[in-house]
C-alpha cells in the first residue's frame, strides 16, 4: 500500500548540490512542497521520494490552509507542528532506511521517505 | 490575513465571472464551481463491486435489528434515512439504552471519504461497517453468533450466495455487503447544484451571499471544501467542556487532540444537532460558534479565529447551507427474510 508509481530518484532536486570536501558528500536539501494537499517535488505529485542519508527535507506549505507535517516511524519520529501558506520546515535524515511522512490534519497526505 | 484575503479574492473573482455569465445570458460560468459537484461515479473497491444483489443484501442487513446483540437495534436505528441518515439526538443511544459519546455521524457520501467515523479510524467502509455491531456499547453481537443466526435463514442464504457466489455467510461478506449498500447512499441534486449548474434562481440571493461569504470572510472553505464539503481532515473547533481525544486516540500528534474529521455539509440541515458532540441545536448556533473563533483555546485548530461576521453574513451562510439539501431520495425498506 502507498507505494507510489511516480518514486523517483531526487538528485537533481537538490538545492545544494554535492560538493566533494575532504572525501566526504556534503548533504543536499530537497524542498517538498504541500499543494492542493498533495506533496509535490519539482512541480510534479509525489507519494515516494528517495534520498541520501544526512539529506535535509525542506516541507514548504503552499496551501491558503495550515498543514501538520509528522511522522511516527521508529527511524525518524518528528512533530513539525502547524504551519501556514508561504513557511517551510526542515528534517534531516540521519539513519538509512524508510520513513512514513504525513500531514496530522489532512491524512490523505502520505509519502514515503526512502534514505540510502 | 492573509489567508482571508487570498479567499475574498478567490471568491471575489468566481463571482465576478458568474455575473458576467449572468448578465451575458442568465447562465452562469458553471465551470468555475464544477469541482462542488459530485462526482457521477461512485468510488468502489476491486474486491467489492457495486451489484444490485449486493446492494439489495446490504439493505436488508442494514435494517435487520437481528444483527445487534439484542436483536433490537439495526444500523438504521441511528442511521435512520428520516433523518438526514443520523438520529436527531445529540448522542447517539446504543446498547441497553447507553448513551454513547459521540454523535452519529450521517452515512451520506461515506463512499467519498477515504476514513470512516469521526476520528478515522476505519480505512474502508467494509472495516466499518463491522465496528458498530460488535462494540459493546453499540450492537454488542458476538460476530459467531450472527453468522449462526443468518445462516439459519434460508432468504439470507440465497440472498448472500447471489451476492458472493460461493463465499458464504461471513464476516467478510457481511462487512462487505453492509459497505455496497452504504456506498449507494449518495447526495441528490441541491438549490446549490441546480445554481451551480446555471439555474440562476435555484438559489436565493441570500443564499448567493451566503456561499461568498464561505468562501471568503467566513472561512468555512478552508475545512468545508470541494463537492462533499469536507476536506476529510481532522481539526479541533474548540468546543467548551471537550475532553475527548478524537483523531489523538489513533494518531499521536499534538494537533490531533480534540480534533474530529471535518463532516460533509451535504444535507446538513437534515441532521442537527451539530458538531461531533451534539453540542449545538441549530445552524445558528453552529455558525456563531465559528464566529466567536471557537470556545475553548486549549489546541485549537490554527483555522479558527475570531470571524467578525455582521447578522446579515451570519444569517446568509445559513441560507447558503440550507441550500445544500438535495431532493428528497424515499427510502424503501426491504422484507427481512423469517425462514
Amino acid at each position: 500500500m502507498h507505494k507510489s508509481p511516480q518514486q523517483k530518484r531526487l538528485r537533481t532536486a537538490f538545492i545544494a548540490t554535492a560538493l566533494f570536501t575532504a572525501g566526504a558528500v556534503q548533504a543536499g536539501e530537497v524542498i517538498v512542497d504541500q499543494h492542493n494537499k498533495t506533496f509535490i517535488v519539482e512541480g510534479n505529485k509525489v507519494e515516494a521520494i528517495t534520498i541520501n542519508v544526512g539529506d535535509t527535507v525542506r516541507f514548504r506549505n503552499d496551501d491558503p490552509f495550515f498543514h501538520n507535517i509528522f511522522s511516527l516511524s521508529d527511524l525518524k519520529t518528528f512533530d513539525l507542528g502547524s504551519f501556514p501558506k508561504g513557511q517551510s520546515k526542515t528534517v534531516t535524515f540521519d539513519k538509512a532506511g524508510m520513513v512514513e511522512v504525513e500531514c496530522a490534519i489532512h491524512p490523505e497526505m502520505f509519502m514515503e521517505v526512502t534514505i540510502k | 490575513m492573509k489567508t482571508h484575503s487570498i479567499l475574498t479574492r478567490m471568491a471575489r473573482k468566481t463571482l465576478f465571472i458568474a455575473c458576467l455569465g449572468a448578465a451575458a445570458g442568465g447562465v452562469q460560468a458553471a465551470e468555475d464551481y464544477s469541482s462542488f459537484l459530485r462526482p457521477a461515479e461512485i468510488p468502489q473497491p476491486d474486491n467489492n463491486r457495486i451489484t444490485t444483489a449486493r446492494t439489495e443484501l446490504g439493505k436488508m442487513l442494514f435494517f435487520d435489528p437481528r444483527l445487534s446483540g439484542s436483536n433490537w437495534i439495526s444500523c438504521g436505528t441511528c442511521h435512520n434515512p428520516t433523518l438526514g441518515w443520523s438520529d436527531g439526538l445529540p448522542t447517539a443511544i446504543g446498547h441497553g439504552m447507553g448513551v454513547l459519546e459521540r454523535a452519529t455521524p450521517t452515512i451520506l457520501n461515506t463512499a467519498y471519504q477515504p476514513l470512516q467515523f469521526w476520528d478515522g479510524r476505519a480505512r474502508t467502509l467494509e472495516e466499518q461497517a463491522i465496528g458498530p455491531i460488535k462494540a459493546a456499547g453499540e450492537m454488542n453481537q458476538d460476530m459467531d453468533e450472527l453468522i449462526k443466526e443468518l445462516s439459519a435463514l434460508k432468504g439470507y442464504r440465497d440472498a448472500f450466495e447471489d451476492a458472493y457466489p460461493g463465499e458464504g455467510i461471513t464476516e467478510n461478506t457481511i462487512a462487505k455487503a453492509l459497505a455496497t449498500y452504504e456506498r449507494t447512499i449518495v447526495s441528490t441534486e441541491s438549490p446549490f447544484d441546480r445554481w451551480v449548474k446555471g439555474e440562476t434562481h435555484a438559489m436565493s440571493k441570500q443564499a448567493q451571499q451566503g456561499f461568498e461569504v464561505f468562501l471568503g470572510k467566513g472561512r468555512c472553505v478552508l475545512c468545508h471544501s470541494g463537492f462533499n464539503f469536507t476536506d476529510n481532515g481532522f481539526h479541533n473547533l474548540g468546543l467548551k467542556n471537550d475532553d475527548d481525544p478524537g483523531r489523538y486516540g489513533v494518531r499521536k500528534v499534538k494537533i490531533l487532540k480534540g480534533a474530529f474529521k471535518t463532516p460533509t455539509l451535504r444535507d446538513v440541515a437534515l441532521t442537527a444537532p451539530y458538531m461531533h458532540n451534539g453540542a449545538y441545536k441549530t445552524l445558528e448556533e453552529v455558525v456563531d460558534h465559528y464566529d466567536r473563533g471557537g470556545d475553548s483555546k486549549e489546541n485549537l485548530s490554527p483555522n479558527m479565529q475570531p470571524l467578525h461576521l455582521s447578522a446579515s453574513e451570519k444569517a446568509s451562510l445559513v441560507a447558503f447551507m440550507k441550500a445544500l439539501t438535495g431532493e428528497p431520495a424515499p427510502v424503501t425498506l426491504p422484507q427481512l427474510p423469517t425462514e
